[in-house]
């Protein structure tokens, strides 16, 4: 049932993405402008700064595309939600669509990134893995701090306020991997990062899980 | 007076943490001699912290279940004081920072992580005075609530010990499997705590308890 539940609402998420596509397209534009501005800002960096200022990008970018996920829908539309679907189903399928719209962008701005600044990335797979765990995190802690800024008036500092100080463990812990990943290091000495990393997204995945049912009441 | 045992504890405990945690022998340890007595204010006041914290996130799981505003009045209360042992904590970690490691800050793990949980819930305060309605505020202050203290625990202890830090006890420093053997620090070690988190409790119900006036006024204003 739940599942049902959530492969529609995702599917209705898909296709709201995709008939308003200049949100889609503003947040794709976001990020190769960022990356650009930061190419013209420093030229050639060195290769702590690159992976830093690749996920302070990618943060910015994230707040910035999940910020609308409960703001985009009148509160008409949600009370309409409200009585079809159960708040979990909810909460889950906007995690899962943050979370691929996370990798769309986190995908890009490498990209692009890799192109203007250079790839210092020695072992590319762990560099994708880490990029994985950081959607998984970054989309659940984003929706659930959007979800608590919508509620109170939704203003783009709450947002960052609220968001920022929960994200940085999860920020710290990926920049970590990813510089390992970067020097190409053998793998097992990244494995006990990446499971605090998959712990820590455990823990917000499913405080996230439990408390929105409460959020979403109000 | 019998009501107010735990209170004249309070400043019993408090004045033998002062007169106890100055003037007591301490061990001599390599870099810390003197700073070690730091131990009996710095460290305590974060352990207070910590425990005023977890009533706040408590009490907050409480009014999600209830929806009675009085555990919220207490989540909140809890939370501020906590911020202000928080506060001072930082502050005498410091200055013990400066005569130790020589700069007030140094960027060690746990004095950035203490620094970000600060922030947690210095946006909690906000995030509760931008709403009007009393029970929604209650309500998403007490979810956000919940929400950073499940953030703070790997903050705090979790992601510090991953990395080499300059506190006492990581990274080769003299640490607290020293200070356990020497029972004089214990003396005062452990009355501390107790001091400070019953003397954040006694602040945080003198406030709760003028919020409950507060609130009967606003409500009579109305009436």
């Amino acid at each position: 049932m739940l599942i049902k539940e959530v492969t529609a609402l995702f599917k209705k998420e898909l296709i709201l993405e995709w008939r308003q596509k200049y949100a889609l397209n503003g947040i794709l534009l976001y990020v190769v402008s960022t990356v650009f501005i930061s190419y013209l800002s420093f030229k050639s960096i060195d290769e702590i700064t690159w992976n830093a200022l690749y996920w302070i990008i990618m943060l910015f970018s994230a707040v910035n595309a999940v910020a609308k996920s409960f703001i985009q829908e009148s509160s008409g539309r949600q009370l309409y939600y409200y009585t079809l679907a159960s708040p979990e189903a909810i909460i889950l399928s906007k995690m899962l669509y943050n979370t691929l719209l996370m990798l769309v962008l986190a995908t890009l701005g490498y990209t692009v990134y890799s192109l203007v600044l250079g790839n210092p990335v020695g072992d590319q797979g762990l560099f994708i893995v880490n990029m994985l765990l950081g959607a998984v995190g970054f989309s659940a802690c984003l929706t659930m701090v959007s979800a608590i800024a919508s509620k109170a008036g939704n203003n783009a500092t709450l947002m960052a306020i609220l968001s920022f100080p929960v994200i940085i463990p999860i920020l710290l812990m990926v920049i970590r991997v990813s510089k390992n990943a970067m020097d190409g290091i053998d793998r097992d000495l990244s494995m006990d990062k990446l499971l605090t990393l998959i712990a820590i997204n455990a823990i917000v995945s499913v405080v996230s899980f439990m408390l929105f049912p409460y959020l979403w009441r109000s | 007076m019998l009501k107010h045992w735990w209170k004249i504890l309070t400043i019993a405990l408090l004045i033998f943490t002062l007169i106890g945690g100055l003037l007591f022998d301490v061990p001599r340890l390599a870099i810390l001699n003197e700073t070690i007595r730091a131990l009996h204010f710095h460290v305590t006041m974060w352990f207070a912290m910590i425990l005023l914290l977890l009533v706040a996130a408590i009490y907050s799981i409480k009014y999600l279940k209830s929806g009675n505003i009085k555990h919220d009045d207490i989540a909140v209360e809890f939370t501020n004081t906590a911020l202000v042992m928080g506060m001072l904590g930082i502050f005498t970690g410091m200055i013990w920072a400066k005569f130790t490691w020589g700069d007030y800050w140094n960027g060690d793990p746990k004095q950035n992580a203490s620094a970000i949980g600060i922030l947690m819930y210095f946006a909690y305060i906000i995030l509760r005075n931008s709403l009007e309605d009393r029970q929604q505020r209650a309500r998403i202050g007490a979810v956000y609530n919940i929400f950073a203290f499940a953030a703070l625990i790997p903050l705090l202890f979790v992601l510090p010990r991953l990395t080499d830090s300059l506190h006492p006890g990581n990274g080769g420093n003299p640490g607290f499997n020293a200070y356990d053997l020497d029972s004089k620090l214990r003396l005062v070690f452990y009355p501390a705590i107790i001091g400070w988190t019953l003397l954040g409790v006694w602040m945080s119900t003198l406030k709760i308890r003028l919020r409950v006036v507060q609130r009967k006024v606003e409500d009579r204003k109305f009436a």
